[in-house]
């Protein structure tokens, strides 16, 4: 009877009184308990593993089992699973996503547990903080936010007789350089230029002073002419400038593969990456990161994950605990000193940048003072995926930028109207 | 009739009066077997109930209805099916399901010409032979994925090695909407010519060897046996397997799923049917309109199936 009264005061339902039965939820929870946490990241397993092993010391009567599913599948099986009323206890939400599950009714507001336990929501990077509220309350503690830069391969610039990126460096000068850097008779590109929207024309839409979506929500902006100037600087690095791999090319080796194995000189890439880039000794002596190019303006899009809890989960008491651990200075500490990820919680950025001297990780971190979060809506996914298969026509050549992003938008305010309804 | 069946309620009394008189033993042997035959029928009518009849009575029901993200459905009338009409990424992925079941189909003769070699009894290291064909038929398909995106790789695989080395500059054989759909069709026919060829072995050891031995004593060499005796003779078998391969084939999913993936530029010339019900129902939420799909993929495999039952009686020959 207390756990269920506890369910209901943490789903919201009053707030004054769940300091009370707090104390009786635990009681009531006294047996140990497994909490189920479904994550994406292969190369996050072994920190999250770590966390998972100090927070069971701590609450020994709390096992923590964490899911790997790789991020092809996390989607749809997490879908699937909490529309059959199962899925993980805690599981990695993203920004683009959070909307979509919170109105759905799948996700725990946690006001309750936060106003009991007094966390100091001020302690996470605000624009990540305020993507995990929707409609009045907090669904999240978030985890991480993430940054994108220019990765370069010194090796290859030195050889090209081409200086370093530098924070200076406008898209005109990537353009220059890309062009300078391409050998075909050797086979290596100046940059890569794949069809992707985080990592890299989000930013340049945003960068020529476009939108992705308009501020209140409602209408693409992908057909703009900024937008469109935006999307074309790929375009022409792959159908005009030759400075690029083709569409075709990065789908069969995507551009990370190509960098790390020397066949580009430059990518956009996250910070997120900086793992996998560790775990390459050559990367670790060629490779180096710059900030991104800007044009008219300097922005990029971050995106951050949250630790979200299943409304359907019987544990609501432990899944908070391992969320408010997760979210809490140690776990942040524990992320940031082995490299994994920049954490949301504030002033650990430092930590991060030293935990790879071999790479000028304070360039990520830089770069998150012009940073918006990504581009969402009640239900991002319907447009997202969609949107992004029609601008790929402008990248394969067969669409002009023009046609694709104007179909592209048309996508989006199709499904923007849908929400509405 | 009738009084037979009293006497099956009443088997102690009523033999003298019968007209045709039957062991009581023998109706009572027939309750028995009516009893065993519903116990033993039971399990797979009931599976089939619960997960063939009933799911697709359910699915036939929710192509009328309107899914929001997490449950929760609305009436919706006919909207999923004039939505269709007007969708052109279903009708490309018909086009591209068709191109597939075309090119998977020639694993049916290869089938056979493969069945025939391994077949011959004078031939040496057959159990080999015979394991190296079957193996697509129970390798993972994510493994078979893996092994094939690499062969196609435009830059490092070995197809374009190879392709090189007579001067060809390949394409990137997945991610070119020209190709694609062919280098499907291949693993496709790679994957089923195990499976089709041990149906047409079993096929093929059911044929009297007498055949063989006549027609040896009238001259007739191992190619026109192939054509005379065997081919005739394992009808049946080559209807069966070219009804399963197109059933399968139509419903082509994790090949398309696996080495093609939703950010690949072909993946529109590439995308079959049931990818494209995937991509509705479970990516893009829409649970009503993919139901609407399954739908008319289930039209056209009865279609084509029904097709091919009547065409049988042109070319099958039983017994």
């Amino acid at each position: 009877m207390a756990a269920l009264c506890v369910g209901l005061a943490a789903a919201g339902c009053s707030g004054s009184d769940t300091g009370s039965n707090g104390g009786a939820a635990a009681k009531a929870e006294s047996g140990a308990v497994t909490i189920s946490y479904a994550i994406w990241e292969k190369p996050q397993l072994a920190t999250m593993q770590k966390i998972a092993a100090k927070f069971h010391a701590e609450n020994p009567k709390i096992t923590v089992d964490i899911q790997l599913t790789p991020w092809e599948q996390y989607w749809t099986k997490l879908q699937t699973s909490l529309k059959g009323g199962s899925g993980a206890d805690v599981f990695w939400m993203n920004i683009p996503n959070l909307k979509k599950y919170a109105n759905g009714g799948v996700l725990m507001p946690i006001d309750a547990y936060v106003d009991r336990d007094k966390v100091d929501l001020g302690n996470y990077v605000p624009a990540v903080m305020d993507a995990y509220k929707f409609k009045d309350h907090v669904y999240a503690l978030p985890k991480d936010v993430d940054a994108i830069a220019l990765w370069y391969n010194k090796e290859l610039f030195k050889q090209a007789g081409v200086d370093y990126p530098t924070a200076d460096w406008t898209w005109d000068d990537l353009t220059a350089a890309a062009q300078k850097l391409t050998d075909p008779a050797k086979g290596v590109y100046g940059i890569a230029a794949p069809a992707e929207d985080q990592a890299n024309y989000d930013n340049t839409i945003l960068q020529a002073g476009g939108q992705i979506l308009s501020a209140d929500g409602k209408k693409s902006g992908l057909d703009s002419p900024e937008a469109i100037r935006g999307l074309q600087f790929w375009v022409d690095l792959i159908n005009k400038y030759h400075a690029s791999p083709s569409l075709q090319q990065m789908t069969d080796t995507d551009s990370e593969q190509m960098f790390t194995s020397g066949k580009v000189a430059m990518y956009y890439g996250g910070s997120w990456t900086v793992l996998d880039m560790k775990a390459i000794p050559e990367a670790k002596r060629f490779a180096d990161v710059a900030p991104m190019p800007h044009d008219a303006q300097h922005y990029s899009v971050s995106n951050g994950l949250g630790m979200v809890i299943n409304s359907k989960t019987k544990h609501p008491d432990a899944a908070w605990q391992w969320v408010k651990y997760l979210g809490g200075k140690a776990a942040a500490q524990m992320q940031a000193e082995t490299g994994t990820v920049i954490p949301a919680y504030k002033g650990m950025a430092d930590a991060w940048v030293k935990s790879s001297p071999e790479f000028n990780l304070q360039v990520f971190v830089d770069q998150l003072k012009y940073a918006q979060p990504l581009p969402s809506s009640i239900d991002t996914p319907a447009w997202r995926d969609p949107a992004a298969a029609e601008l790929a026509k402008a990248w394969t050549g067969s669409a002009s930028v023009e046609d694709a992003a104007r179909k592209a938008a048309q996508i989006m305010n199709d499904a923007l109207a849908k929400e509405g309804s | 009739m009738t009084v037979t069946e009293q006497h099956q309620d009443h088997p102690g009394t009523g033999s003298r009066t019968s007209l045709r008189p039957e062991p009581p033993s023998r109706s009572g042997l027939r309750r028995q077997d009516a009893m065993w035959a519903t116990v033993l029928i039971a399990p797979t009518a009931i599976g089939l109930l619960v997960f063939s009849i009933w799911p697709t009575l359910l699915t036939f029901y929710y192509s009328f209805t309107s899914w929001g993200a997490f449950g929760g459905h609305t009436w919706a009338g006919l909207e999923n099916y004039t939505q269709l009409l007007h969708d052109s990424e279903l009708l490309q992925s018909l086009v591209n399901t068709a191109i597939l079941s075309l090119i998977t189909l020639l694993s049916v003769p290869l089938g056979i010409v493969v069945a025939a070699l391994l077949h011959r009894p004078d031939f040496r290291l057959t159990r080999f032979y015979r394991t190296v064909y079957f193996l697509p038929a129970v390798t993972l398909p994510a493994s078979i994925a893996l092994m094939w995106r690499l062969v196609y790789n435009g830059d490092f695989g070995p197809l374009n090695w190879t392709l090189s080395l007579v001067g060809i500059d390949g394409p990137s054989w997945l991610a070119d909407s020209h190709t694609a759909i062919y280098a499907l069709g291949v693993v496709s026919i790679w994957g089923s010519i195990g499976y089709n060829m041990v149906l047409f072995l079993a096929g093929m050891q059911a044929i009297p060897r007498d055949y063989y031995e006549a027609a040896e004593l009238d001259g007739a060499g191992s190619i026109s046996q192939f054509f005379q005796i065997t081919v005739p003779l394992l009808t049946p078998t080559t209807f069966f397997v070219t009804v399963i391969t197109v059933i399968n084939a139509l419903q082509a999913f994790d090949l398309v799923f696996l080495m093609i993936g939703k950010t690949n530029p072909a993946l529109e010339k590439s995308q079959t049917v049931v990818y494209l019900f995937y991509e509705k129902g479970f990516v893009e939420s829409q649970g009503g309109y993919a139901a609407a799909i399954a739908f008319v993929l289930l039209a056209v495999i009865l279609v084509f199936t029904a097709v091919q039952f009547r065409m049988q009686r042109r070319w099958v020959h039983y017994g």
